[in-house]
Formats: structure tokens, C-alpha cells, sequence
């Protein structure tokens, strides 16, 4: 049990309006240069991450209660960047998904380059071998048995997984295939860990 | 005292290292409660490996250094020049000297470069402490804090500047980016959440006990990486691992979000150096 990084969670509860009035506020221009000067440079090798978009700015700006109209369009964009895997088959190996399931490394700055972990337990159970798991997300125990094995949630997860907040957003899921965070094999072994019959999801 | 209060902390560190095989096996809720026996145990100054920090820092702001051969005696943390008591505990603050809100560490290097003629360089290159390499400013941050021990938070929001800064923080919790989507209110917005096994406090939840407990324990012995820290490292710990580049060491943004975190534990009361995990 190291320092392990959160992962998913929907819907996190911002302050109360009330609550929220009367306090200092701050315009998005004397935001940015404060943040420019935490962050003046990319630094080498990171220029592809990107470090802040238009749906981060909104969900940042509402503390993730997005009013409806904003949450249809959102999720209309957010559901635009979903890649499937081009032969529309989103299972991978349930053992790979394991491992990377359980893989909190990489991505940090001071993390030499190597292959990112999904990092799942932080947030979630799925195994239910496995004690060492956070709370900020829903228990996926029984994932895919839940599911019936069904062909179609299967992709639903993998779209899920690839971006969540095509699904519901603000999610507090990291946004995994927009981001480049996890790679078209890495998304579809996690996909078999809660999809197949003998992964111990749903054992 | 020395030689053993390092036998202590030796094992202490060997306590915890060999934590996670125990925890595997265990309930979160008994993880929990031997953690608790534990710092109760390191809760005693005489153990507390934090204080040798508290030590040096004490010798560090009485040496005499820089190009003008003086020590910080006459540095002013806000209660007037060399006061102590309480200062930590209305930091961060504004400062008409410098016309900026700034924190203990800030302070402590504008300090050194207009009072000492000290190049803070290697001091800033010697910011986060490790085998074999000291930090001056963990040092000094553990006896300032520590002369506000038993003392409540006294957060200072009343210069615009002051207001300016709050009101950043705020937004700063908040404020999800980078290729993992994460703010910090991600992970501390709610009580009783954990990563893995982790409790992780909810720091929204204005003068609640989490947030309360949480900044009036900082700066903090950390066992697992046998330093004593700042809360400078902590948001740098924090940044780390919300997969942002190296957030700048001193820049005003953790400023501004130390403003809003203390602001959030006014009224609780600093118990430091602590120690943790």
C-alpha cells in the first residue's frame, strides 16, 4: 500500500450555493496567471498531455453539478473523442487486466517513462481477493455477471473506460483513451477483467 | 539523547516499512486502529524524530550567514521582527514590505536575501530533505511552526491581496486538469473516502475535524520517507501524484491554496511537528 493515485467517482458534491456566496471571488484571467507561473513550461516530453481543456474549465467552474444544458453538451462532445478498436472487439486478456488493474506507476513527474498502470483499486474493488482498495468509486464486484456477459455493455465499459465522461459529465474518472493515458490493448484487458466469466470480478 | 532517539526512530521506521504485509491481511478498520496506537505512541516529543528538526532550526535562525554576516533574529513573520510565537499560525499572510501575500517559506527566503545577503539558491536546491542532504527550510518551518504548537489557526483574509489569494485557492481546489482529470476536491470533498487503503480527509467541509486535524498537523515527520515536511511538500506530493508537471517550489498558486486550506481549519489547533506515516 504505497502512495496510490484516485481514481473514479460520480458525481461529487460541491459546496451548497448558499455556502458559496459571499466569499472572494476570482475571475479565470487572474487564475490563469497564477497556474502559468506554478506551471511556466511543459516540460520535455510532455507537450502531447493536455493540460487543460474546455470540459475540465466547465466541470472546474461548477464543481462538477453541470446545470442540464451544459451536461448534454458536454456529454455530446466528450462522446465525440470515443475511439472503439477497429475490429469492434473490446476484450482482451482478463490477466493483463488484472495487472494493470492493480498498477498505480507512472505518469508522474518523477516517474522515468514507462508503461501507465490504470491504477483501479484506488477507487474501486473488483476482486474480492484483493483488501487493498479505495472507496471513492462503486464496487465492481460481480462487474460483468451483473451485466449478464452482455456483448453490448462490454463496449459501453470499454467506451466507459476510453472516455467517462461521455458517459457522465464530470466524472471524477480519469478520462483514460482521450488522454493517451492507457493504450487500446491496456483498455481492453481491463475490459475482459470485469467482462469475463472467469476473471475473479465474478468469481 | 541523540544516539537513542535515532535507535527510536530506526525502529519506528522499521515499524511502518514492514506495515503493508500486516495490512494486506487485515481489516481497513484494525489497519486504522494500529496506525492510531502508533502515532500515540510517536506523539511523544522525546520520540519524535521531528524534533531534531526543531533543533537545528533553532541553531539555523540564530547563525550568523550571508554577505552581510547576520543571523534571521530580526526577520519579521508578520507579528513584528523575530516574534515567533503565532506566526505560523496567521501564515500565510500579506506583507507590505514585499506587497505580496506569502507563506513561512516565502518569507524565510526574502528573509535570507534582504537581511543576510544570503543566495538562497542552494538553499532552494536543498528545499526537500534527503538521506544525506539537509533542508534549512524544513528545519527553520519545524521550530517557527513549532513555537505555534497548542496555538489555533488565525487565518488572515482582510488585505485585497489576502482576498485575492483565498479566492485563487479556492478555485485552485477545484480546478481539474492535466491527463488525469484531477482537482484536488477529487479525492477531499467527502467524509470517510479512501485510496486503497488510505483515509483521506474532507477538506471542503469548512472548521470540520478533518480539515482541522489535517493542516494543524503539518509540518510532520513523515516515517515513510524519514524527513520532516512542509506543507509545501505536501502539495507537491499531492500535484505529484494528480500527474501534473513539477509544480514551482514557492510559487504563489500553493500559496494561495495554503491560504484557502487554513482558512477552511480556522479555529483548529496546531499540534507540531507531527508524525505520520
Amino acid at each position: 500500500m504505497k502512495k496510490h493515485l484516485t481514481l473514479a467517482m460520480f458525481a461529487l458534491l460541491a459546496l451548497p450555493a448558499a455556502q458559496a456566496q459571499d466569499k472572494p471571488k476570482v475571475n479565470a484571467a487572474t487564475l490563469e496567471k497564477y497556474t502559468r507561473a506554478m506551471w511556466p513550461k511543459t516540460p520535455d516530453g510532455w507537450e502531447k498531455r493536455i493540460t487543460y481543456d474546455e470540459t475540465q474549465a466547465i466541470c472546474s467552474q461548477y464543481r462538477n453539478e453541470l446545470p442540464q444544458a451544459e451536461f448534454e453538451k458536454v456529454k455530446a462532445r466528450e462522446l465525440a473523442t470515443v475511439k472503439l478498436p477497429a475490429d469492434g472487439n473490446v476484450l482482451g486478456d482478463w490477466k493483463k487486466g488484472r495487472s494493470t488493474a492493480n498498477n498505480g506507476r507512472g505518469g508522474t513527474f518523477t516517474d522515468r517513462p514507462m508503461e501507465n498502470g490504470a491504477n483501479c483499486y484506488a477507487c474501486h474493488q473488483m476482486d474480492k481477493a484483493e483488501l487493498s482498495y479505495g472507496t471513492l468509486g462503486p464496487s465492481l464486484l460481480n462487474y460483468g455477471k451483473d451485466r449478464k456477459f452482455a456483448p453490448e455493455e462490454a463496449r459501453a465499459t470499454y467506451a466507459k473506460i476510453y472516455n467517462s465522461m461521455a458517459v457522465f459529465p464530470c466524472s471524477s474518472m480519469p478520462r483514460f483513451g482521450y488522454h493517451g493515458f492507457l493504450t487500446e490493448a491496456q483498455m481492453k484487458d481491463l475490459t475482459a477483467f470485469l467482462f469475463d466469466p472467469e476473471s475473479p470480478v465474478n468469481k | 539523547m541523540k544516539p537513542r532517539l535515532i535507535a527510536i526512530a530506526a525502529l519506528a521506521a522499521g515499524v511502518v516499512l514492514a506495515m503493508p504485509h500486516h495490512a494486506a491481511a487485515q481489516t481497513p478498520v484494525d489497519t486504522e486502529k494500529e496506525l492510531e496506537k502508533y502515532r500515540q505512541m510517536m506523539s511523544d516529543p522525546m520520540s519524535n524524530p521531528g524534533f531534531l528538526n526543531v533543533d537545528r532550526g533553532e541553531a539555523l535562525w540564530g547563525t550568523k550567514r550571508g554577505t552581510k554576516n547576520v543571523s534571521l533574529e530580526t526577520c519579521d513573520l508578520g507579528k513584528g521582527p523575530g516574534k515567533l510565537e503565532g506566526a505560523y499560525a496567521e501564515l500565510p499572510r500579506y506583507f507590505a514590505d514585499t506587497d505580496k501575500v506569502m507563506d513561512l517559506e516565502q518569507r524565510l527566503k526574502h528573509c535570507m536575501e534582504a537581511i543576510q545577503g544570503l543566495d538562497t539558491a542552494d538553499v532552494v536546491k536543498r528545499r526537500f530533505g534527503r538521506e544525506g542532504q539537509i533542508s534549512d527550510m524544513e528545519d527553520l518551518v519545524a521550530f517557527i511552526a513549532n513555537k505555534s504548537s497548542g496555538m489555533k489557526f488565525n487565518p488572515q483574509v482582510t488585505h485585497p491581496k489576502e482576498k485575492e489569494a483565498y479566492a485563487v485557492g479556492e478555485a485552485l481546489f477545484y480546478r481539474r486538469s492535466d491527463f488525469m482529470d484531477f482537482s484536488c476536491s477529487t479525492c477531499h470533498s467527502e467524509d470517510d473516502r479512501r485510496i486503497r487503503l488510505q483515509g483521506l480527509p474532507n477538506l471542503v467541509k469548512a472548521k470540520g475535524k478533518d480539515v482541522q486535524a489535517t493542516m494543524g498537523s503539518w509540518p510532520t515527520y513523515r516515517v515513510s520517507q524519514s524527513q520532516l515536511r512542509t506543507m509545501q511538500h505536501r502539495l507537491w506530493d499531492c500535484y505529484r501524484q494528480m500527474r501534473t508537471p513539477e509544480p514551482v517550489y514557492l510559487s504563489e498558486g500553493l500559496t494561495a491554496l495554503t491560504l484557502f486550506l487554513v482558512k477552511q481549519a480556522e479555529g483548529g489547533e496546531l499540534q507540531v511537528p507531527s508524525i505520520k506515516r
